[in-house]
């Protein structure tokens, strides 16, 4: 055994070691009380597999201004971002780990390939790079509102298109190209498709089918590294990259459920295909209420419950959310805040914005957890939800949204339901919980309404 | 070919694992645990430092792999903690 093949196999070792403390890490990252120490210890395993991989750089300055570039980008981008833009800066990260893994699979086919088999895995990991990377693009053009495409419109029917014709494209690559070599730079035209390709996976969902593809999306960048890991025959890759697919698939599923809907569903047919069967238009009273009458019932309430929805974020509100919550607190009023799973445009948005607002996390329930006592509490306040808080998911066997897991507002006593206008949410459909008996419509910017019940609780 | 299979037989088990381990994450963790894995995922980074270097496109592309994969590990790994420290019980 010569020197060299001693230190691959001392390289080998440690990374078994990172990547255990890989799995710990992000087994850990799933835990409130460890999560903190889970990240770090993932921190410590990628900084671990980095460095031992140093033996292998050729050119170890270049690397080193690579690493303080991108160190310094990332740095400030995820110290400055505010906590309201984390969906979109988490979707362009995973776009840049995408983008990554794609150039990588792009060199490894310079290299020309060895067997069939490397050939193959550079094909489906350029693929799955480059989708990912312009697929996470357009979904952060989207979460920041710079991109605004109609569903409908001719742009997202040709993208729709170019996706499923880079499939077909990318079996070509895989099965006849190899044996049949074209006359024309087939690798070239793949790497253009891919990118169009991932554009058009993502161009027609949008609204609140969002947090599913990005996790969906973060599944990929996760998938993507682990097939760069097979192709370049580098365990840590492939167990770290494995882990991130896992994870991200998990939170996929997760999103599906809490919407009844199958992923199938989400990515290729969306709310607008579906047939609506007995569609009873809604012809009650809508019962509007002004600040100082929601003033004097919640005064008098002895519970409250506050269901926010993705309106919370676009206003802003979730710091005079708190306020008001913690008014009502010394007030002798039980305030707990009811999260629905799809909440906001990525998985977890609620939460965020709540922490960031200082709403300590042990006063928020999911909905099968308050469901049941909901008849005993005296206000439910939903901020900007609508879909989550339907009751027709579960009362109107025809409606589009029927069987969808919700937060039953309305069977408190009384809702108080925060909006701009009488507007449909993001499926289209129309709330009956708005003309119920027992809600009252706040209408106005949620900030500026709760901001006057703040005052008036001052007063 | 068979390192191949031995690998796919790596790849396959992690999959199950990471599957297995965070099959009970609560909704309040669902984003730092997306942001968290989405570092992980700059393990890219490995796999751009051991690309070969002969020809120039080669030394672009890995030179631009190695910066995309640290935007991504270091803004990843930076943003979570920064998310994870808010969480605060009562």
């Amino acid at each position: 055994m010569n020197i060299f093949e001693n230190i691959e196999s001392i390289q080998n070792i440690i990374y078994i070691f990172s990547s255990i403390l890989f799995i710990s890490g992000i087994k850990m990252l799933g835990k409130e009380d460890t999560a903190v120490k889970g990240n770090f210890l993932s921190a410590l395993a990628m900084f671990i597999a980095v460095s031992v991989t140093f033996i292998n750089v050729i050119n170890p300055l270049i690397v080193l201004i690579g690493i303080a570039i991108g160190a310094t980008i990332g740095s400030l981008i995820a110290l400055k971002v505010k906590m309201t833009s984390i969906p979109e800066m988490v979707a362009l990260f995973n776009g840049f780990g995408g983008l990554a893994t794609f150039f990588i699979a792009w060199s490894e086919f310079n290299s020309i390939p060895t067997n069939t088999f490397q050939y193959v895995l550079i094909m489906i990991t350029t693929y799955i790079g480059g989708v990912t990377f312009s697929g996470s693009i357009i979904a952060y053009g989207k979460l920041s509102e710079r991109l605004k495409i109609e569903k409908s419109s001719i742009i997202t029917k040709l993208f729709t298109t170019l996706f499923y014709i880079s499939i077909i494209y990318l079996f070509y690559s895989i099965f006849v190209a190899k044996i049949f070599i074209p006359s024309f730079d087939f690798f070239t035209i793949l790497l253009i498709l891919t990118l169009l390709g991932g554009i058009g996976f993502v161009i027609p969902i949008g609204g609140g089918d969002m947090p599913v593809v990005i996790s969906l999306l973060n599944s990929f960048s996760g998938i993507a590294a682990a097939f760069a890991g097979l192709m370049l025959l580098n365990n840590v890759l492939i167990v770290a990259g494995s882990l991130v697919g896992a994870s991200g698939l998990i939170l996929t599923i997760i999103m599906a459920k809490a919407m009844n809907r199958s992923i199938g569903n989400i990515l290729f047919v969306g709310y607008a295909s579906k047939s609506s069967g007995s569609k009873s238009e809604e012809t009650g009273e809508v019962k509007a209420i002004n600040v100082s009458d929601a003033y004097l019932i919640l005064e008098n309430a002895s519970s409250v419950i506050v269901i926010p929805g993705y309106g919370m974020a676009v206003a802003q509100a979730q710091h005079v959310v708190r306020e008001l919550g913690e008014l009502l607190e010394e007030n002798g009023t039980e305030v707990r805040y009811g999260i629905h799973p799809v909440a906001g445009r990525m998985p977890g948005h609620m939460n965020v914005l709540l922490a960031e607002a200082n709403v300590p996390y042990d006063v928020l329930v999911e909905p099968d957890d308050i469901n049941p006592s909901m008849d005993s509490i005296d206000v439910a306040i939903v901020i900007g939800a609508n879909d989550v808080v339907n009751p027709s998911a579960t009362e109107e066997p025809g409606s589009p949204i029927y069987g969808m897991p919700i937060i039953e507002a309305h069977n408190a006593r009384t809702v108080f339901v925060l909006k701009r206008s009488m507007s449909s949410g993001f499926a289209g459909v129309q709330n009956p919980l708005f003309f119920r008996e027992n809600t009252r419509m706040l209408f106005g910017d949620a900030k500026e309404s709760i901001g006057g019940l703040v005052t008036e609780f001052k007063e | 070919m068979e390192i191949y299979v031995l690998l796919g037989f790596v790849l396959i088990l992690s999959i199950y694992l990471g599957l297995e381990l965070i099959s009970k994450v609560p909704s309040t963790l669902h984003t730092p645990l997306m942001s968290g894995a989405n570092a992980i995922s700059g393990i890219a980074l490995v796999g751009a430092l051991i690309l070969g270097s002969d020809t120039n496109l080669q030394q672009i592309l890995s030179f631009l792999a190695v910066t995309f994969a640290s935007i991504n590990v270091f803004g990843g790994y930076l943003v979570t903690n920064r998310m994870l420290k808010m969480f605060k019980k009562k």
